[in-house]
């Protein structure tokens, strides 16, 4: 089988980001492969021990995001390969699912595509529903469970409502949530093996396609407001006398 | 401006931000409910009720189960339609509609702005407001498609009451039934929460475990004793939540520790929420909690270390032992609130 498994380059999840001068900046946290991906390499890594194959990391990302594929690889991928050009500084998320869809043929397509459920940096998730509907392909959103047989998957699907079992011919494009199974950690040979991993760069030119032009655009950036409220604290004698305060605090802030 | 309010609900379960969003729709002009699925005369009725000037139904077995590929292929065949077509198409934001909204945008050539807190005219331009970065930094942002796609985020804009005395005849819409997957089955989980609906969310950390004067049964190893544990901890603050008809969350440390599912979780990995009242038992306060959480109107943390981070967050804080306190804010609340 084979499988393509999207990914991204953000800040660590630990880093301080925060909107300076109009940009987003995080110091000198490090960029890191996003944390949701990795249930996608994963759970793609998963199926390949399952039913054999192979599995090709992708990513659209700058120079330095060499190194979230890198990650990719250490895990176990089998090849990376790095999508960079200065034309998609400005890229969307339905531009990101064209470029994906480009590079998907390119590599000749695939058997099953997954991706993580969003990415922290944009986080708006939208990115797997689009590639999937520029391929023409089925989308099985938010697996938590991964099965093929016969040409066919069947995910577990996890919503807020419960779980759902949903099934579609392959080739299908997934997202998994963290339930696929924590990632697991690059090995020493992997690490090796990634170190020296040759990982081609395709440019815009080399899928054959033009930048697609932004629909979505920030006109914006802003810190969250600080809030000035000053902790009260409440004490007493007795856990009881405290909450009799505190029922009393919060009663009187109308907030129930 | 013409707005589409797209209806998610799910099992005849109809998702309150939607009406929310009919709300935002009408602050900008005429509002058209949209309401797909089989035997959904009920959601179309709601939708009037609610103040939607208009409503497009696509009923038919074929959209029974919410499924992207053909739910997309209706809204945008129906969107594109001269008559019809919309300025403006706004999504309460859910697990489904993140989908739906993804795909149609292909098919319009249009963006959507997900998950967003505010939505402003200038001039004739939409502004959204969103969380990026996971709250950490906020983003104006802007779309040059037409329609503009946007799913609000529950609890940001009014919801309009509901006027029974409100009727009208829905207009039937054509169904494209192009499904490429099938919903085989579903199994209702018992850790289902709606944080994000939530007006009360009382939660546990990692302290929920803490409680040292607990005997665990006999023959637990140490991991299993500490799970145990944190049953136990949890229960006092499902009482709690349940008294004052809230939601439970957690913090990542809990879910990670095994102690409670993830669906339960608030912060950067999990639910950002802005509930009314939050109150905090047995967490620390790392970022990550604390950017799902600080836009809650009132918060409340109870810890036992004065210097957790929590507390800068909070209006009223509590130094001391949860397994204390939370059962006596019970019972006080009981008290108080006649139950």
């Amino acid at each position: 089988m084979k499988i393509i498994a999207c990914i991204k380059q953000v800040p660590d999840s630990e880093a301080k980001v925060k909107a300076e001068d109009g940009k987003v900046t995080w110091g000198d946290a490090p960029l890191v492969i996003n944390p949701f991906d990795e249930y996608a390499v994963e759970g793609a890594l998963q199926q390949k021990e399952a039913q054999g194959g192979t599995v090709t990391a992708l990513c659209i990302g700058p120079e330095s995001a060499r190194d979230a594929l890198k990650h990719a690889l250490a895990m176990g991928a089998d090849e990376a390969i790095l999508i960079t050009d200065a034309a998609l500084a400005e890229l969307d998320t339905v531009g990101a699912a064209r470029v994906l869809a480009a590079a998907i043929n390119k590599i000749g397509g695939a058997d099953m595509i997954v991706f993580g459920r969003q990415t922290l940096d944009n986080g708006s998730g939208l990115t797997t529903a689009q590639t999937a509907r520029v391929l023409g392909w089925p989308m099985l959103g938010l697996a938590g469970q991964i099965k093929v047989q016969d040409g066919s998957v069947t995910v577990d699907r996890v919503i807020e409502e419960g779980r759902q079992t949903v099934s579609a011919k392959l080739p299908a494009v997934v997202s998994v949530v963290q339930s696929i199974g924590e990632p697991r950690y690059p090995s020493f040979m992997g690490i090796r093996k990634a170190s020296k991993a040759n990982i081609p760069v395709w440019s815009l030119g080399d899928l054959g396609i033009e930048a697609p032009a932004a629909v979505v655009a920030r006109t914006e950036l802003m810190n969250p407001p600080v809030k000035d409220t000053v902790v009260e604290m409440i004490t007493g004698e007795t856990p009881e006398a405290i909450a009799e305060t505190l029922v009393e605090k919060i009663l009187a802030e109308k907030v129930l | 401006m013409k707005t589409f309010v797209y209806i998610d609900h799910f099992k005849g379960e109809i998702q309150p931000a939607s009406w929310e969003a009919i709300g935002l729709g009408k602050t900008l002009g005429s509002v058209s409910a949209v309401v797909f699925g089989s035997g959904v005369d009920a959601i179309a009725k709601a939708a009037f009720e609610h103040g939607a000037d208009e409503v497009f139904v696509a009923d038919d077995p074929a959209l029974e189960d919410f499924r992207a590929e053909p739910y997309a292929s209706t809204l945008s065949a129906l969107a594109s339609r001269s008559a019809q077509s919309p300025d403006l198409i706004l999504f309460p934001i859910t697990a489904r509609t993140r989908e739906l909204a993804a795909m149609s945008a292909v098919d319009l050539s249009t963006g959507v702005l997900t998950d967003i807190s505010a939505l402003e005219m200038n001039g004739d331009q939409l502004i959204a407001t969103r969380p990026i970065y996971e709250g950490k930094v906020l983003e104006k942002t802007v779309c040059s498609g037409k329609p503009v796609m946007a799913s609000i985020r529950p609890r940001f804009f009014p919801k309009p009451e509901p006027d029974a005395s409100k009727s009208g005849t829905a207009t039937k819409v054509e169904v494209k039934a192009d499904a490429l997957t099938t919903v085989e089955g579903y199994s209702a989980s018992e850790s289902a929460v709606n944080l994000g609906d939530a007006g009360v969310i009382v939660s546990g950390g990692r302290g929920v475990s803490n409680n040292p004067s607990l005997q665990p049964p006999a023959g637990m190893d140490e991991r299993q004793a500490e799970i145990w544990r944190a049953h136990q901890g949890f229960a006092l603050i499902t009482e709690l939540a349940n008294v004052l008809g809230g939601a439970v969350g957690a913090s990542r440390a809990a879910v990670d520790g095994g102690y409670i599912p993830y669906s339960h979780q608030v912060g950067q990995t999990g639910k950002v929420v802005t509930p009314d009242l939050y109150i905090a038992c047995g967490i620390s306060g790392a970022i990550q909690h604390l950017v799902g959480m600080r836009n809650a109107k009132l918060i409340v943390a109870i810890n036992k270390d004065a210097d957790a981070p929590i507390f800068k967050q909070a209006r009223y804080g509590v130094v001391g032992d949860l397994f204390q306190i939370v059962p006596a804010l019970t019972e006080a609340f009981k008290k108080k609130l006649g139950k």
